[in-house]
């Protein structure tokens, strides 16, 4: 009745109503059948997701999220010998742009320019290291914001989606230009450097040490880059940390260098070109060494710009370049001791051996004239005078005598003509000819006279101011010698534990005798501190004994027919003598070798020695006592150069005043000629 | 009393059950669609990284959802069979202008701007195709013969090919799906049947030259989704992935990767049975397929207690249209089938699908509560 109730169609009648529910009944058990076997369907390939293949997509599932990222080690610092800091890592400032967080970035770059001093080089720089990472990862746009930007930054940060001020480390050397040539500097690290390095090494790294210790040291002082997992979305966003592996800092240098010292031995030198070498002739440690002009490394830590870096590449004084072992140079007089120790080596003249100069000489069969500085002569010299007064004809006949083979043996002992192996990167040689060499070179024979040259330090032989040092030093130490280094001790920045570099001992010269050098000491002493020697009017108050010689190296040859030397004022400044000096004090017990060279300065006697005076005052007394600041060194320079260059018929109003003879005028003679075929005569040329 | 085999008694003592169909409320269909929209809030709100504004949104659709299920109900199916014809009627105007008149909406015209309201009218046809079929074959002698399945078989096809052509693939199938149902539950013989799926399959390569070139690309990426992993085959490779790396008991509630760091997209509306099996794991997903079970099942039952033809056929179109919903859904989640924009019902976030299927409980409701059991 009430199925019927429900039906109320006129159709009803022919419908077979118990005949429809059961149809109906089986087709919902049937559809019910089919959700099961459906369910078990979706159930089958769920099982085999989640149950079978789990693992597999476990996997792709953590390689999705995770990142492996690198943590930077924080870079050793850099000490003097005494505990100053020269290279160190300062927090600074710097301002980010994330670029998928910023919708308009120039509009934003412009409007930031109102807070932050930016410059076109700085928006350069920034977009094109923005277009080599992804979009996601900041990017450094100015660092080194001053706190007046911070602050007028952040009162205004709310404009600017995606712009941030970080703090992060930058590398700093506090005492800017001063040692840079040493310390070095580190720079971003370019695709040359990519293609040599272990990249596992330089993780999280954007900087490389570029020059100096910075680069020699560059494994010791970098560390060891630490990683951490980090948890990433799907633009690689990192969101948190999962895991860490801390890596660990560099190590800590403590040069050998003292800073004091090294402020010093620049300040002595001046606004001079040139360079200073202070060894400690004991263990081969270099105290000080000084390269002018500088160069501020702050501007290679920032990324230097191509202008810029061209303008100091193009730098007539090439204040990026290491004099004191990249500057080659002929040693001019600075030779005579060791010429010397060849000649008693070879007994081919004793201490007492008399020679006189008539203030010129020739070679047989030949017309030449060989002139000695002083054109009147010194008359007879012996050792101890020809060093003291620094007497050129009695070097020529040393040489003469000796030969250039006997010569080039003695000479390579002290280690002229080879590298020192210093630990910075980037020295040069020098020159010390040969039969050998010049056959090789010029497939020409050698000449006698060339030898006489060589016997005061011109000619075809050249050496760097650190050679010099390091034979000054082997000298003081009366043959022994210790390879010059600047790395004085590494510490561990973990464990606080200190390792000393040990000293290298070279292998002695052979031959030699401590007594032998002792008499060339003594005629180097005579140089400092015996009215007469060319340098007593720098020494004469010291408080210690020295040994030294003066050195005047000629840089431009005359013709043969030049009587005159031109005028100081009349030559240009690059034809100009180089001025050179070597010292080591106290005699007895040295503590201390220089080598001063000042180029174009003139005179070694008038302008280096002063600046081995300072430098061995300082270290030897802890204060300068020769009063001659820089600009008087200056002035000294112009004016020994001057009095250089004048006619010699004049006579030095200073060597009659002060009854001392011509200490600074020992030059000479000999420069090679650029072609053998135009045969640069030998020549004397300061009257 | 009259012990008619139709109407059965009710027990004497008025159960909770009893008191709220009084109300024509079902309880156990209201806690099971209840559970369900529990689990879709807690689901979302993980998906969509910790957003309230997703679940809150979520929940008010929901509530409007609940509303006019309850409301539903209360009209007798008797209504709802005189209303079928209008409703399919303006359901296929509605299409129709759609299609002159409609909002581009992701390059699809989906939608009606109504200024007041806009909405999809392929919606409408998801209660108004099973309610025509049903209205339709009530007057008819069933099973049907062949003329009335013809004309059913128009009935379903106009708005089905309407909605394809806006396109909505997706939709189109739901809506053809609750026709044929109607249809089979009709009695619909085992010869058509199978002639029905004859033709369908003759048809495939057809309508393969009418897709559109990113339908084809769903199609293609479906048969082998390594194809493109990064482009058309990433969403089912990652969505894979999340499935995959849950395992048996899932990583936790809140505690998914794959949707969380953005590497499932869509994850908390098409997307968000993978998200649901990353987080709850296989013992998780045999919960909620038992929670939709129990639905279809209670569903059947309810159209097993149809007191005629249409009250029969419409529950049981609606109860299995529901199923296919979820199959079509988890089916595509989990790579069985290709990627059609068919949601997890009443778990994906999404209002209009959400609505639409709670009035459609409501109508089951309906034939539940207003059963004539005793004529006293």
């Amino acid at each position: 009745m009430s199925a019927l109730g429900s039906s109320r169609s006129g159709y009803d009648a022919i419908k077979d109503l118990y005949e429809e529910k059961r149809t109906f009944t089986g087709r919902v058990v049937f559809a019910a059948v089919l959700c099961l076997v459906m369910i078990g369907l979706l159930a089958m390939r769920l099982v085999d997701l989640q149950l079978i293949q789990h693992d597999y997509y476990t996997t792709r599932a953590d390689d999705n999220r995770m990142r492996l990222t690198a943590i930077a080690p924080v870079r050793g610092l850099i000490y003097d010998r005494n505990g100053s800091l020269l290279a160190q890592n300062v927090p600074s400032f710097v301002l980010d742009i994330t670029p998928e967080r910023v919708k308009n970035l120039n509009d934003t770059l412009e409007r930031l320019k109102a807070y932050v001093a930016l410059t076109d080089q700085d928006i350069a720089r920034f977009k094109e290291r923005m277009r080599k990472g992804p979009r996601y990862r900041s990017v450094t746009l100015r660092s080194n914001l001053t706190p007046e930007e911070v602050a007028r930054y952040q009162l205004n940060r709310y404009d600017f989606d995606g712009v941030e001020v970080n703090a992060g480390l930058v590398r700093n050397y506090p005492l800017g230009e001063s040692a840079a040539h040493v310390i070095g500097y580190v720079g971003g690290i370019s695709e040359a450097d990519y293609a040599k390095l272990d990249e596992a090494s330089y993780q999280g790294l954007s900087q490389i040490g570029k020059s100096g210790v910075e680069r020699s040291h560059e494994d010791q002082l970098r560390g060891v880059p630490g990683a951490k997992i980090v948890e990433a979305n799907a633009s690689g966003r990192p969101l948190r940390e999962l895991d860490s592996q801390p890596g660990s800092s560099g190590q800590n240098l403590y040069l050998s260098l003292d800073a004091q010292l090294q402020l010093v031995a620049e300040k002595a030198l001046g606004d001079l070109e040139g360079a200073v070498v202070a060894i400690d002739p004991r263990n081969g440690e270099v105290l000080a060494l000084v390269s002018k002009p500088g160069y501020d490394p702050k501007l290679f830590v920032e990324g230097i710009d191509a202008k810029s870096y061209r303008g100091l590449l193009e730098d007539k004084t090439k204040p990026l370049y290491n004099r004191a072992l990249l500057g080659t140079y002929p040693p001019g007089s600075t030779i005579k001791p060791f010429m010397a120790t060849a000649a008693l080596n070879f007994k081919t003249v004793t201490p007492d051996t008399a020679v006189y100069c008539g203030g010129a000489m020739t070679l047989p069969g030949s017309s030449r004239k060989y002139r000695c500085h002083k054109r009147q002569g010194h008359g007879s010299v012996n050792l101890d005078s020809a060093i003291a007064k620094s007497c050129d004809i009695y070097f020529y006949q040393a040489a003469q005598t000796l030969g250039i083979d006997r010569i080039d043996e003695i000479l390579g002992q002290f280690g002229f003509g080879s590298q020192t192996g210093i630990d910075i990167p980037n020295e040069k040689a020098g020159l010390l000819p040969s039969k050998e060499w010049k056959r090789r070179v010029y497939k020409q024979a050698w000449y006698p006279g060339e030898t006489l040259s060589i016997g005061i330090g011109q000619g075809y032989l050249t050496t760097t101011p650190l050679q010099l040092a390091q034979a000054t030093a082997r000298i003081a130490m009366r043959g022994a010698a210790f390879k010059p280094h600047v790395v004085h001790a590494v510490a561990d920045p973990a464990t606080g534990a200190i390792v000393g570099v040990p000293p290298e001992p070279l292998p002695p010269l052979t031959g030699q005798n401590a007594e032998l050098l002792g008499r060339v000491i003594h005629s180097m002493e005579l140089v400092n501190m015996f009215p007469g020697g060319t340098a007593y009017r720098t020494f004469k108050d010291a408080p210690y004994t020295s040994a030294g010689k003066t050195g005047t190296a000629q840089v431009a040859s005359l013709k043969q027919d030049e009587k005159l030397a031109p005028t100081l004022e009349g030559t240009p400044k690059h034809l100009r003598d180089h001025a050179l000096f070597i010292a080591f004090a106290p005699v007895d017990e040295p503590r201390i070798a220089v080598a001063v060279i000042a180029e174009h300065a003139g005179h070694g006697g008038s302008v280096a020695a002063p600046v081995a005076r300072q430098v061995m005052d300082q270290y030897l007394l802890g204060e300068v006592r020769y009063g001659i600041d820089a600009s008087a060194a200056a002035a000294a320079a112009t004016a020994a150069a001057a009095a250089a260059a004048a006619n010699g018929e004049v006579v030095d109003p200073e060597q009659d005043e002060d009854g001392l003879p011509v200490h600074d005028h020992e030059e000479d003679a000999a420069t090679p000629a650029s072609s053998p075929v135009q045969a640069p005569i030998p020549e004397s040329v300061t009257p | 009393m009259n012990t008619h085999v139709l109407s059965r008694a009710p027990q004497q003592s008025v159960s909770l059950t009893d008191a709220l169909a009084r109300w024509h409320f079902d309880l156990w269909l209201g806690l099971l669609l209840l559970a369900l929209g529990v689990v879709g809030l807690l689901v979302q709100y993980s998906a969509s990284g910790h957003s309230m504004d997703v679940v809150v949104s979520q929940a008010e659709r929901l509530g409007l959802g609940f509303a006019v299920m309850i409301v539903a109900a209360q009209a007798p199916p008797e209504f709802y069979r005189a209303a079928a014809p209008w409703l399919y009627g303006f359901g296929v105007a509605m299409l129709l202008a759609v299609l002159v008149l409609g909002d581009h909406a992701k390059g699809a015209q989906r939608w009606l701007d109504l200024s007041v309201l806009r909405f999809q009218p392929s919606e409408i046809l998801k209660l108004a195709m099973p309610m025509a079929v049903a209205a339709y074959l009530h007057t008819r002698p069933l099973p049907p013969k062949p003329q009335t399945i013809l004309v059913t078989l128009a009935i379903i096809g106009i708005p089905t090919v309407l909605i394809a052509m806006q396109p909505d693939l997706g939709t189109a199938m739901l809506v053809l799906a609750a026709g044929v149902l109607a249809l089979y539950f009709g009695g619909l013989g085992v010869r058509w049947i199978l002639l029905v799926i004859a033709a369908a399959t003759a048809a495939a390569p057809l309508l393969w030259f009418k897709l559109h070139d990113y339908q084809k690309n769903r199609v293609l990426t479906f048969l082998d989704p390594e194809r493109d992993p990064l482009g058309t085959g990433y969403h089912i490779t990652q969505s894979k992935i999340a499935i995959g790396s849950g395992g048996l008991f899932g990583k936790g509630w809140l505690a998914g990767t794959q949707a969380k760091l953005d590497f499932l997209p869509e994850s908390h509306t098409d997307f968000i049975f993978a998200v649901f099996s990353e987080e709850l794991g296989l013992l998780g997903v045999a919960v909620l397929m038992a929670l939709y079970a129990a639905i279809v099942g209670r569903g059947l039952y309810i159209a097993l207690r149809g007191q005629d033809s249409f009250q029969r056929l419409l529950a049981g179109s609606l109860a299995m249209t529901f199923f296919v919903y979820v199959f079509i859904n988890m089916g595509m989640v989990i790579g069985l089938l290709p990627v059609v924009g068919v949601p997890l019902p009443l778990v994906s976030y999404g209002g209009t699908s959400a609505v639409t299927l709670l009035a459609g409980f409501g109508m089951l409701m309906s034939v539940y509560t207003h059963r004539k059991l005793l004529s006293n």
